[in-house]
């Protein structure tokens, strides 16, 4: 040893008298950091207190049901909002969710190559895209060729939304899945795409239907990229090829009228749609709860565990 | 059964399901890619026009009018003000963030559980609601508690708050851009946080680390590269959010928005296009101006991804042979 | 659970059975009746031991046997484990480490851990591995650090093989490297006491024997504690061996002894290899 026990006790004694002063610092944090949390859910909890509370009073069975009244007079309802709602998120849906899975398939299971590289690249540049502009590229695409505002070109918009942020959760969850349980599968004998289907997806599931759900929820709320697709009605649906309406576009438009009444329906709207994405949010987690014991995020501890 | 059979399982089945497969996965892989280039190559060729006409400055230039006869479109502005918002969002943002997901990540599960929960609802809160809130509920309170002691503290005197607050202005619309970026960002760094092995944590606490010294030994080089990610979506986030700073900023136009102090309206590049698309007459040149506006606003995007992404990248390899050991 | 029925009493079996050379040195730490439970079910039952300075004492016994947990609790890093509780007293030069009053970081610096599977920071260089406790000490002085860098790693055997590039990230390094980086680090912040759990159980052969030589030289200047799943093992390096077996202590007694001739049943069973 080159060392000896004497500069040993040197060494330490080199070693500042500091604890107490780092606990204090350490103090400092922790209440910092409990600060943060308290500020965050002050205006976030606010918000949820005054839609609820605003949103309440404006809420009747015709309100939920009928066309909107004329402008500033208070009557009428939100009904073709919330059905333009549902329709859109449908529509996108069915257009997003299967390109942005087998995306996220793609770069997870055959994405160790240039072009899986660009295309991962390029699929998280696409998910910063500003959604507006996505709404305008659905314009330009659809509505000035058709020449007309059109339903699709709004489901068009919002499937782009939505894709990328499938495709990387998806890829995300199936990379995490332990490269074990796609050898056992090979080892069977068993094709890749069975294998990616009943092996991969199936461990995965969890981690990609959180992907989807949250993609399902933001572009429930989306607004600007319906500006310029479907523009906002004030009738129920009835062709693909008019405009139609969707709640966020109409809390907009609601918002921006001068009358206490239009704001009052404003937060009924707000209301109605907070219930429908929070609907959603907790359906699924309700579902994954009673087969999953509650832990959705099991998957994603389940595979850092294996990597480590 | 019994036997065991060492030719090759049904040749050439397996190949063409499996190619199938492979070419519809690589197909929805590259749609990405195709959008990529139809959507830039709509967004240049249609605001050619705007290009034409005004060349250069059309970004250098503050004016901006549409009225038939006296037209003339700069964008300045709104890239200032859509750069000065965003930032002051990820200024305000990203530390409280980052801390609520120090805290959660590190509380016990009963704590933890529920305010992860919440934090991932409210996520969900759409960008019209936080706009409807922030011009009914918050910019009044913001408007007599913060904006006010502020312009009369510092007054006109200090250019940041000059002014008279109304609450429409840019330090409302970056405030609720920053309390938007926060579920989002916290969710993503809380998750980063939490996939920090034990290990690590125990290798910091066994040299007698605190708490906070452990998040800065084993914690924060661990998730690094998933916190810069986090910050990215939140900024990309705050760039393209429309709706609630349409509804906050005061929506100024031409030289009356180009930010000049916290406590006045302005406008951004998303909410400029939000509030003129639909009046904008495709025979004019306002829509090929707004169209550049959206063009100006993707490449902005872009750019600032592609610097954030180079570094994520660079750190990533770092985190690749970590997760090894 | 004929085990239970086995168990003798504690007065039989917690005093190393060699009570002269006891007595001349010092007890570096003493654990008394150790009791550690996860959610009210004890894995560790009342464990009384003792622990001379400059020896190796090794902890065996079959797996679930509460022997790293136990270990665990020597330098309350139990505390991180959520449900988990501990009764008796854990005493180190005559502090007890569970004094509410006092933050387990006092101790921490006086016993360092090394863990099962090598974790060293992957960010950092193997340098700024070995310093990172110091720096935490507040020691900012290069040359300090840099002498007990190189102290260090020749103590855990690794000097010889990182010297010329301690620039190097530390997973760049084999796995018995990086435990033995391990090893540096924990003895950077000059502890009096290393707790090792099972420290070569993911290494090859090779890298294992370099841990034990280690080890070896390592006792003429600490007190080291080892959990070990491998008898071999316990008995190259450790001069006591305490075995254990479903919470409860057996046998603790010289390593030599314990092997040859163990006094319990279930001792005897487990070093023939009849369970584990």
């Amino acid at each position: 040893m080159t060392t000896t026990s004497q500069r040993r006790q040197e060494y330490r004694n080199l070693f500042k008298q500091n604890v107490e002063k780092r606990l204090l610092v350490d103090k400092v944090v922790r209440i910092i950091v409990f600060a943060c949390v308290i500020i965050a859910i002050i205006p976030l909890g606010s918000i949820l207190v005054e839609v609820f509370k605003n949103g309440m009073s404006a809420l009747s069975y015709e309100f939920l049901t009928e066309a909107p009244g004329s402008i500033g007079s208070g009557e009428g309802g939100i009904g073709p909002a919330i059905q333009g709602t549902l329709i859109i998120i449908g529509l996108s849906s069915l257009i997003g969710v299967p390109i942005g899975v087998m995306s996220g398939i793609y770069l997870s299971e055959y994405g160790d190559n240039r072009l899986a590289r660009s295309i991962r690249f390029f699929n998280d540049v696409f998910m910063e895209f500003p959604s507006i502009v996505l709404g305008i590229f659905a314009f330009l695409m659809i509505v000035l060729v058709l020449g007309h505002f059109s339903v699709w070109a709004g489901a068009f918009a919002l499937s782009l939304i939505m894709f990328p942020i499938i495709a990387r959760t998806t890829e995300e969850s199936l990379k995490m899945v332990p490269v074990t349980y796609r050898e056992a599968g090979t080892a069977l004998g068993l094709k890749k795409w069975v294998i990616t289907f009943r092996i991969v997806i199936s461990a995965a599931k969890s981690g990609m239907i959180t992907g989807i759900l949250l993609s399902v929820s933001r572009i429930g709320g989306e607004t600007a990229p319906l500006i310029m697709t479907i523009l906002g009605s004030s009738q129920f649906f009835s062709s693909m090829d008019v405009p139609m309406d969707a709640l966020p576009l109409r809390i907009w438009r609601l918002s921006l009228l001068p009358y206490d009444s239009a704001q009052l329906q404003g937060w009924g709207s707000a209301l109605v749609l907070i219930i429908i994405i929070l609907g959603i949010n907790l359906g699924v987690r309700y579902f994954f709860a009673n087969r999953k014991n509650g832990i959705l995020g099991q998957l994603v501890k389940k595979g850092l565990h294996a990597k480590n | 059964m019994g036997k065991i059979n060492l030719k090759p399982q049904k040749p050439g089945r397996r190949p063409i399901a499996d190619k199938l497969f492979k070419i519809g996965a690589t197909v929805a892989g590259v749609y990405v890619l195709v959008m990529v280039a139809l959507l830039v190559f709509q967004l240049v060729s249609e605001s050619y026009p705007i290009w034409e006409e005004e060349g250069l400055s059309f970004i250098t230039s503050t004016d901006w009018n549409a009225v038939d006869g006296r037209e003339s479109f700069g964008v300045l502005p709104y890239i200032l003000g859509t750069l000065v918002t965003a930032s002051l969002a990820m200024l305000i943002g990203v530390p409280l963030s980052i801390g609520i997901a120090m805290f959660i990540s590190d509380a016990p599960p009963k704590i933890g559980g529920p305010l992860g929960f919440l934090v991932e609802l409210l996520a969900a809160v759409p960008s019209v609601i936080y706009g409807l809130w922030g011009l009914f509920i918050f910019r009044l309170y913001f408007k007599d508690w913060v904006e006010q002691p502020l312009h009369d503290l510092f007054g006109d005197s200090v250019f940041l708050f000059s002014g008279t607050p109304f609450g429409l202005d840019i330090l409302t619309a970056s405030v609720i851009l920053a309390i938007m970026i926060i579920p989002t960002v916290s969710a993503v760094s809380r998750e980063v946080m939490k996939a920090v092995p034990q290990q690590q944590k125990e290798a910091a606490y066994m040299l007698g680390a605190t708490k906070w010294e452990m998040f800065k030994l084993a914690v924060f080089p661990y998730s690094k590269t998933g916190l810069i990610g986090a910050s990215i979506l939140g900024l990309g986030r705050a760039v393209g959010e429309t709706m609630a700073v349409t509804m906050l900023i005061g929506n100024a136009t031409g030289i009356a928005a180009v930010p000049s102090s916290l406590l006045k309206p302005s406008q951004t590049m998303s909410s400029i296009i939000a509030n003129q698309f639909n009046e904008a007459s495709p025979a004019s040149l306002h829509l090929p101006a707004l169209i550049g506006v959206a063009l100006v606003l993707l490449l902005i995007a872009i750019a600032i991804n592609i610097v954030a992404h180079l570094l994520v990248t660079k750190m990533m390899k770092v985190k690749e042979g970590a997760i090894n050991n | 659970m004929t085990a239970l029925s086995l168990k003798p009493t504690n007065a039989e079996i917690k005093e190393p059975s060699n009570p002269s050379s006891v007595d001349s040195e010092k007890y570096k730490m003493i654990a008394e009746n150790v009791t550690i439970s996860y959610d009210k079910t004890p894995a560790v039952k009342n464990i009384t031991m003792k622990f001379k300075e400059r020896s190796v004492t090794a902890l065996i016994g079959p797996s679930g046997c509460g022997k790293t947990t136990f270990l665990r609790c020597l330098n309350r890093m139990h505390d991180m484990t959520k449900n988990a509780s501990v009764t008796g007293k854990v005493m180190i030069d005559n502090i007890d480490l569970y004094d509410k009053s006092i933050d387990p970081i006092y101790h921490r610096r006086k016993v360092g851990m090394v863990f099962q599977k090598p974790n060293p920071f992957p960010t950092m260089s193997i340098y700024d591995n070995v310093t990172a406790g110091l720096k935490l000490n507040g020691v900012r002085d290069k040359k300090i650090l840099d002498e007990i860098v190189e102290d260090s790693l020749k103590m855990a055997y690794l000097w010889d093989e990182v010297k010329h590039d301690l620039k190097k990230s530390a997973i760049e390094l084999s796995g018995g490297q990086q435990q033995r980086l391990c090893i540096a680090r924990a003895l950077a912040i000059q502890p009096e006491v290393l707790l090792m759990d099972e420290p070569a159980s993911a290494l090859d052969p090779i890298a294992t024997q370099k841990i034990e030589e280690t080890i070896m030289e390592l006792k003429k200047e600490y007190t080291i504690i080892i959990v070990t799943h491998n008898m071999q093992q316990a008995v190259r390096v450790s001069d006591y061996t305490g075995f254990m077996y479903l919470g409860d202590l057996i046998e603790f007694r010289e390593t030599k002894k314990l092997f040859t001739d163990p006094k319990h049943e279930l001792t005897a069973k487990y070093v023939q290899g009849q369970f584990g």
